[in-house]
């Protein structure tokens, strides 16, 4: 069992790359990140935990523009994540710069997933240990979301979450109707999850990020502003405060 | 006594020529005269076919250098079949020019050829964008081409109209191809024209005896 798992290009005899799976382990120990996908838009939050009462607001950002169209929201190894933006950025931007026109998000998408897979087949190097969620809006495609592993699959998504509390943010995703919402609505809900899932007990304080990319934004995506964060927030906070809360 | 035409710096063979593409309701005509020329003296073909199909329903029309056009026109099918491929869908005209206008501004050095791309895609229909020689890639509801083009920009510029008919678009194109090769020595042969719609691409080829006669007598 031990010698099965020391490099990404060792198979073990019941077929898994440990490493790829030890990969996942470190997106799974980072706190959660959710995006879903409505009617008008795409809304991403991240629980951004706050580890020293130093930290500047809003420093250690865990969403990153990645095109003027495309938001994405990361879980993991920071580093690896921010490495894997630029990443994102110069073939969104190569795209532009020979087709003329917005990479459409799948086709990105496909593309970050093929660079992260190719980190998987050597021993030279080790996995990327992030996932992350690719959101978009454009006016002929609609809203579009997609996640991509650190085994270098990609799936398109309605809602998706990764992070420690994966599983009970996905159960929550599960009871929204997100096909008619829009993104106003939305934002409250993915607020609301948020603090849901946040473990109380073990992580103490942590700021909510939310951005998201619609019709609302014209097809930008861009931080929600600061009094529609706030409002979102209120209402979180009185949800959970009922005791509603499903942990 | 030396006559300069607009293309007389190539050396090889030239389509000295007329290119031209125009939108009309539900799709583009693209076209072009039948004439290859060296030095503007000789004749080398009658009968040679200027517009290149790159894609389902993207044609480019070739002006300049016919070595350097083939070569680009070669190189940009390739690269928008393999695009469309890994798209999982049709490419956008826009994209289809801005392949040929990546090759054409990289390779300005090298390179003399003009070329004009019309087709249909779902997103924005028919549309025509211009491909300049230095590599300008511009946008335009019609557009007209070559050294043939000069004696003609004041019959488009007059009779286009936007939103015509498919009836309409080809008597405006078929005339506008033959008072430019009746004027133009290095224009000439048969006419080309490729009708693109989301249904389909239909040619039609008038003979140079067929096409509209203009005070020709």
């Amino acid at each position: 069992m031990t010698s099965y798992d020391l490099s990404a290009s060792t198979f073990s005899p019941d077929g898994r790359v440990f490493q790829v799976e030890y990969a996942m382990k470190a997106v799974e120990n980072s706190s959660t990140a959710i995006g879903i996908r409505c009617k008008d838009g795409v809304v991403f939050g991240v629980e951004k935990l706050v580890l020293s009462k130093l930290y500047e607001q809003g420093s250690n950002k865990r969403i990153f523009n990645v095109d003027r169209h495309v938001g994405m929201a990361v879980a993991g190894l920071l580093a690896d994540a921010r490495s894997l933006s630029e990443v994102a950025r110069e073939e969104a931007s190569n795209f532009r710069s020979n087709y003329g026109h917005n990479i459409p998000l799948k086709y990105l998408s496909e593309r970050v997933a093929m660079y992260v897979h190719a980190y998987t087949l050597y021993s030279a190097v080790r996995p990327f240990g992030c996932s992350f969620i690719f959101g978009s809006y454009d006016q002929d495609d609609g809203p579009q979301l997609y996640m991509v592993d650190p085994s270098g699959i990609s799936f398109g998504y309605w809602g998706c979450a990764i992070g420690k509390a994966k599983q009970a943010a996905k159960t929550e995703i599960e009871k929204l109707q997100m096909k008619d919402m829009t993104c106003r609505e939305l934002v409250k809900e993915v607020a609301k999850i948020i603090y849901i899932v946040h473990d109380e007990v073990k992580d103490k304080a942590f700021e909510l990020e939310l951005s998201w990319v619609g019709e609302v934004t014209n097809g930008k995506h861009e931080l929600v502003p600061k009094d529609i964060r706030v409002e979102a927030e209120k209402y979180a906070k009185e949800k959970t405060e009922d005791g509603s809360s499903t942990l | 006594m030396e006559r300069h035409l607009m293309d007389s710096k190539i050396k090889g063979v030239s389509t000295g020529t007329t290119i031209l593409a125009v939108t009309f309701n539900g799709g583009v005509i693209i076209g072009s005269d039948s004439r290859a020329s060296i030095g503007g003296y000789y004749v080398s073909s009658k009968t040679i076919n200027k517009l290149i199909q790159v894609h389902d329903r993207i044609f480019c029309c070739i002006a300049g250098s016919l070595a350097d056009a083939q070569a680009v026109t070669k190189a940009a099918k390739f690269q928008i079949s393999f695009h469309s491929i890994q798209m999982e869908s049709p490419p956008l005209v826009k994209a289809a020019a801005s392949v040929l206008k990546e090759l054409c501004y990289n390779n300005k050095e090298e390179l003399q050829a003009g070329f004009i791309t019309a087709g249909w895609d779902r997103k924005k229909g028919p549309q025509v964008y211009t491909v300049a020689l230095g590599g300008m890639l511009l946008s335009q509801p019609f557009t007209i081409g070559g050294s043939g083009s000069t004696y003609i920009y004041g019959y488009a510029d007059a009779k286009y109209k936007p939103d015509m008919s498919k009836e309409e678009c080809l008597q405006f194109a078929t005339n506008a191809l033959a008072l430019a090769m009746g004027r133009d020595n290095v224009s000439g042969g048969v006419a080309h024209l490729v009708v693109i719609t989301e249904e389909g691409v239909e040619h039609v080829v008038i003979p140079g005896d067929k096409l509209p006669k203009f005070h020709d007598e």
